[in-house]
């Protein structure tokens, strides 16, 4: 079971460093949305894990809430993109400057 | 290790990885969704294995459920049909991406694979033991204040998505 648990640690770590790359390279804003639940995905994975290894459930009461803190985000979130879509008919993220320095 | 144990997790470990490299590849939004999918379908299995059915249960049905579903009722109502092109993300700033992503991994790698792990024999997490976690005073008004989240979270994304800004 330590293995177990060590191995899907491992992986947490490896899924976020994808979803992390995803977000630095590609340009689709709806891609780049869907990396970051990636990493939400791996954080709640790694929460899960420990929450076996150490024998408390505080880990799974924070998938929990972190399951429904991004399902108030995804839904906020899309309603950007379409509300974006809508001004610049674009989805590109490199047409999204205005508050860049 | 239980070796069926395992296989079955190296497996979906496998699967999930595949996925998800499949997702940052993919040109298409529809794909990447997809992919996305099987990821979240994977990981649900893994939590099943690491003795969390209630949690194995609640990925399905949110995740892989309600916000895909969203996610892809999203990609058709906008008609994304693959990344435009413009300029490109590769060349120095890709590798320092590449770079930095490698670096993170190396680490938390690195450590893990050193550390030692003590994991407890026995574990109940059944849906009845979580739910009572869930609603007991440490967690009760967390939970209450997660209603008004998704109230305001509701209020917010029909308020954004409305014709005239």
């Amino acid at each position: 079971m330590s293995e177990l648990v060590r191995h899907a640690l491992v992986l947490s770590a490896l899924l976020f460093s994808i979803g992390a790359l995803g977000v630095f390279l590609r340009r689709n804003l709806i891609t780049v949305f869907m990396c970051v639940e990636l990493m939400l995905n791996a954080v709640n994975l790694a929460f899960v894990a420990f929450s076996r290894a150490l024998g408390a459930l505080d880990g799974q009461v924070l998938v929990f809430f972190v399951m429904t803190v991004a399902a108030a985000e995804a839904a906020v979130g899309l309603a950007i993109v379409i509300a974006l879509h809508r001004k610049k008919d674009t989805l590109n993220v490199d047409a999204f400057s205005l508050l860049r320095f | 290790m239980e070796t069926v144990t395992a296989i079955v997790f190296y497996v979906l470990a496998g699967a999930a990885v595949a996925a998800a490299l499949v997702m940052i590849t993919q040109k298409s939004p529809i794909g990447s969704a997809f992919a996305l999918i099987v990821v979240l379908c994977s990981l649900s299995a893994i939590y099943g294995l690491l003795g969390s059915p209630f949690i194995a249960a609640l990925q399905i049905v949110v995740y892989a459920g309600a916000v895909m579903v969203l996610f892809l009722f999203v990609i058709m109502l906008l008609n994304v049909r693959s990344e435009e092109p413009g300029p490109s993300r590769g060349g120095p700033l890709g590798l320092t991406a590449l770079g930095l992503c490698a670096l993170l991994l190396a680490q938390v790698a690195s450590v893990l694979l050193r550390a030692r792990i003590d994991v407890v024999a026995s574990y109940d997490a059944s849906s009845a033991r979580v739910a009572q976690e869930l609603f007991s005073p440490r967690f009760l008004y967390a939970f209450e204040a997660t209603s008004v989240l998704i109230l305001a979270a509701l209020v917010g994304a029909i308020a954004l998505a409305k014709k005239e800004l």
